[in-house]
């Protein structure tokens, strides 16, 4: 077993208003001082056997192209086990 | 001429669109998401709607259906793709045009009457538009909000692919108050507000958007 955690979170230049409302809300329930809040994705994705240079690649490729989008979004893959 | 109307799982506005095909003077055809097949088409409209839930990313799921291999295929030779709202989500995802669309910065779904400027009358989707017109279609967005690099924007405004801008307040925080955009050809384009709604006065508040289904017969008749 392998698995393998990818990261996505807006690009610092675009706006996120999901965090905005997050961080007024933080503050509303007694969080003081929120200088920021961004909200991402998390993506856990397991896969059965070893994780080989071939899977490896595609899901390099696929983090790009399915789970992130590289006009708006930044990603960062780890390999957790395996 | 026929033009097909995309149904995904999840699309809202395909019978509407069809139905202002048919208004325009054309024929609609269906086609479905799952079907590689286009039934040869003159021409595509990817409707409004949350295909696929809006899950991932608004348009990311669509745009691996298999009838989006054909379309973007044919988009690239050439055949006039229209997105509305959702559609155009599916062609940013797609890169047939560039750019984003990104939550609205209000935070809050609209649904309203929208004033739009047609600013350029060149694509296959606005040539019987004149430059400058004001027409209002309904928009009904949450995440609408087009957002491209700097030198995107600029390179956009400055080949005259900006297609549309909302005036007076810009409903969802769009950069540049762009509501639509083209390719470098002009035969794909982008639009957030829906002209599909607006081609009736029973239910529109104008017929304003049947000026893009009019335009797509008549470019599609000058090219025969």
């Amino acid at each position: 077993m392998a698995r393998v955690v990818v990261d996505v979170m807006l690009k610092p230049e675009i706006l996120d208003p999901q965090g905005r409302a997050v961080q007024g809300a933080l503050g509303r329930l007694g969080l003081n001082g929120v200088a920021n809040v961004r909200q991402g994705k998390q993506f856990v994705i397991d896969l059965e056997g070893e994780l080989d240079s071939d899977r490896s690649a595609t899901l390099e490729r696929l983090a790009a192209e399915l789970l992130s989008n590289p006009v708006i979004e930044d990603y960062r893959l780890t390999v957790v086990e395996g | 001429m026929r033009i097909g109307v995309v149904t995904f799982p999840g699309s809202l506005d395909d019978r509407d669109a069809a139905r202002a095909v048919r208004i325009a003077g054309g024929e609609s055809v269906a086609l479905w998401h799952g079907d590689d097949d286009i039934k040869d088409v003159d021409a595509v409209i990817l409707p409004g709607g949350f295909s696929y839930g809006d899950y991932l990313r608004c348009g990311a799921i669509a745009r691996f259906a298999p009838v989006m291999t054909t379309i973007i295929q044919k988009a690239h030779e050439g055949m006039p793709v229209l997105g509305i709202c959702n559609g155009f989500q599916i062609l940013c995802e797609s890169h047939l045009l560039p750019g984003a669309l990104v939550r609205n910065d209000h935070q809050h779904f609209i649904c309203r009457d929208q004033v739009l400027r047609i600013e350029d009358t060149t694509s296959a989707w606005t040539s019987s538009f004149t430059s400058g017109q004001e027409i209002v279609v309904p928009l009904k967005n949450g995440e609408g909000g087009f957002v491209a690099d700097e030198a995107t924007l600029d390179q956009l405004e400055g080949d005259g692919r900006v297609i549309a801008r909302y005036v007076g307040m810009n409903p969802n925080g769009s950069r540049r108050d762009i509501a639509g955009i083209r390719n470098e050809r002009g035969n794909v384009v982008g639009l957030m507000p829906h002209p599909e709604h607006a081609v009736e006065a029973l239910t529109g508040p104008t017929t304003d958007g049947l000026g893009f289904f009019a335009s797509v017969l008549t470019s599609l008749a000058s090219s025969r």
